[in-house]
Parts: structure tokens; C-alpha cells; sequence
């Protein structure tokens, strides 16, 4: 129990500082020019890392499964212009049925 | 651009800036709607992360934690990643330090998104301050889908907002009743909601060539960085593909900003 109260506390201000570092110190300012560009490419990197990591990581190691149908699923809803809500209900039907067609075949 | 009125054309690319904001800036109608389908996606994400607030929850359980440091965890540090992975090493009875460390790697991307959302963030000291709390993956996304400014702190807070209520509601909820929540994460596909949910908040960058290639370079810097580098380095990793948009042109670039 101790080690849990450590680690919220140790947490609790680490990733706070982490959170709150850009707005704090760079807030009410204008970035250089070089920095907005950058920030402005970040987004679609770290979405793109964010899609592809929750897609294909088992922990540690690559992992194919289901998820990927779901993606697809997603890919496609997207392309015929589905709203938000569709993407992801689809993309939940997908991954469903395909772990368990997996299953089951 | 030329103003007619001048005597001499546009003396800078500020002006021009400007007048192609002003072009570009919603009406009223425009921007409810743009506000509308914004607090829908915010909602949306909000639910499809709380079954994970839930497996955070019976982890945390599992683990020997009270329900109170579970709420804990959700409300103060409230970052997922983070959360499971300090709690993960503590199941494994792991040392306070190497729980925090593991934590910490997983929120290095929030500094990142901090420097992405704080032109959005513009105000008060303490607005700012308050406002930090929720940067996390949700709100980091939902927000820049939109390159208006305001527009995109009413998605940030929008979707920091709703994870966090849901994500806390969820974390009680697990660590108190406890059950096969992953078994039903897994068997109605909840898992797949999640890289879904990303994917459609980027996928209207992807029209633009520069950041179709800087998504793309992205994702395979994430997939190659997965079995080498530790827990939470390669999201943060795929950043630096930014690095390689000098050299792909000015073809239909995205301003970095448009209105305050």
C-alpha cells in the first residue's frame, strides 16, 4: 500500500509537469515561426504513431490480430465520409467478428 | 494577395496571412455545426476509453490498490498509458521508483502535445494551469482537428472533459465491482475502437501531401520502434518525423494557426 501511495504522488507531479510545461511556459506568447511549423506537423505523427501502436503492439512485440480488421473497417467508413460514431462502432463490429471468426475457425 | 487600396501591393506576408484568414473564418452557422460535431466526437472518445477506465480499475484491484488509489490515480494523473503501466509493475511487485519511471516514459509524449495545444491555451496563468490537466491523447486529438484556435481549445477541453468524467466513472466502477472486463473488451472489439478513434481525427490531415508524408513516416518510425525501443517511446519517437518536411516542398502546406 505504501508503494502505492508513492508512486501516485511521484506521478502526480511528474506527469503534471510534463502536461503543463508547454502551456506554461510557452503560452501567451507567440512561437518562432520554425517551432508553429513543426507543431503543426506534429499532430499527424504522433496520431499516426497513436493508430499504429494501439493497432499492431502486444506489449512489447509486434502482434496481428483482430484489431487490424477493425482499422480496415474504419479505413473504409472513413472513406465513404461515416461519422465519428459509425467509424467506431464499425470498427468494434469488425475486430469482434473477426476474433470471433478466429475462434472459432 | 494585392490590396487594391494600396498604393503599393501587400508589403507582407502578414498582411496576406490575415486576409486569407478572414476569408477562411466560419460563419456562425459554420461554426456551430463544426462545435456540434465536435462535442459528438468528444463524447464518442469519452466512451470508447471508459471499458479501459474500467480494466484500470480491476487492475488496480488485482494489484492490492484501494478503490481510493485507483480514483487517485485516474483523477490526479490521469493519463492511461501511465496509469497502466505504473500499475502494472506494482502487480508485479515491482519498487515505487521503477513504477514511476515506467509512468513517466509513457507521459513524455504529453510534453510534446503541450507544446502542440499551447497556442490554444492562451490565457490566465492559472486557466492554463487548470487547463494542462487534461492533455492527454483524447484531448490532444480531438483538438487539433481543428486548425482554428478557438475552435480547437473547445476540443480539447471538450474531450479532456468527457474522458475525464467517464474515465474516473469507470476506474470506481471497475475497482469497486471488479469483473471480466478485459474478456468482454476483447470479445465486442472494444480494443479496436481506439485506433479507430485516431485514425478518424487524422484522417483530414492525410489530404494534405506534407502531412500524409509525415503521417506516414510516422507510423512506420512507431511500428519499427515497438520491439526496440521501452514502453512509450515510440509514439513519442514518431514526432521526429516532422524532421523530414523540409524536404518534401511547399505543396499545399496547413497554416499552423489560424484565428485566435
Amino acid at each position: 500500500m505504501n508503494a502505492g501511495w508513492i508512486v501516485l504522488i511521484g506521478l502526480t507531479t511528474g506527469v503534471y509537469a510534463l502536461k503543463a510545461a508547454g502551456p506554461l511556459l510557452l503560452g501567451n506568447r507567440p512561437l518562432p515561426k520554425i517551432v508553429n511549423a513543426a507543431a503543426s506537423l506534429l499532430p499527424a505523427a504522433l496520431l499516426s504513431a497513436l493508430v499504429m501502436a494501439n493497432t499492431f503492439a502486444g506489449g512489447k512485440h509486434l502482434q496481428v490480430d483482430a484489431r487490424v480488421f477493425g482499422l480496415v473497417a474504419a479505413a473504409i467508413a472513413l472513406q465513404r465520409k461515416a461519422n465519428f460514431i459509425v467509424v467506431i462502432v464499425a470498427a468494434a463490429i469488425a475486430t469482434a467478428l473477426a476474433r470471433w471468426a478466429g475462434g472459432v475457425l | 494577395m494585392v490590396d487594391e487600396n494600396a498604393d503599393q501591393p501587400a508589403s507582407s506576408d502578414a498582411e496576406a496571412h490575415q486576409a486569407a484568414v478572414a476569408a477562411r473564418r466560419p460563419t456562425a452557422a459554420e461554426n456551430e455545426t463544426q462545435r456540434r460535431t465536435t462535442r459528438r466526437q468528444a463524447i464518442s472518445i469519452g466512451v470508447a476509453v471508459s471499458p479501459f477506465g474500467i480494466a484500470f480499475g480491476v487492475t488496480c484491484a488485482k494489484a492490492g490498490l484501494t478503490w481510493l488509489q485507483a480514483a487517485g490515480f485516474s483523477s490526479l494523473v490521469f493519463t492511461g498509458g501511465t496509469q497502466f503501466a505504473a500499475v502494472g509493475v506494482l502487480a508485479e511487485h515491482g519498487a515505487a521508483a521503477a513504477a514511476i519511471t515506467a509512468g513517466l516514459l509513457l507521459a513524455i509524449r504529453s510534453l510534446a502535445y503541450g507544446v502542440v495545444m499551447a497556442p490554444a491555451l492562451q490565457g490566465r496563468w492559472w486557466k492554463r494551469a487548470l487547463w494542462s490537466h487534461v492533455m492527454i491523447d483524447e484531448a490532444m486529438a480531438v483538438g487539433t482537428a481543428h486548425d482554428d484556435l478557438v475552435l480547437r481549445r473547445y476540443g480539447y477541453l471538450w474531450a479532456g472533459g468527457s474522458v475525464f468524467v467517464l474515465w474516473n466513472l469507470a476506474t470506481v466502477a471497475g475497482a469497486v465491482l471488479g469483473n471480466a472486463s478485459e474478456v468482454w473488451i476483447s470479445r465486442l472489439g472494444v480494443d479496436g475502437t481506439i485506433p479507430a478513434s485516431f485514425l478518424a481525427l487524422v484522417w483530414n490531415r492525410l489530404q494534405d501531401p506534407v502531412q500524409r508524408w509525415v503521417a506516414t513516416v510516422g507510423a512506420a518510425i512507431s511500428i519499427v520502434a515497438v520491439p526496440i525501443a521501452p514502453a512509450g517511446m515510440p509514439i513519442i519517437l514518431a514526432g521526429l518525423a516532422v524532421g523530414i518536411s523540409p524536404f518534401i516542398g511547399r505543396r499545399g502546406r496547413l497554416p499552423a494557426a489560424t484565428t485566435r
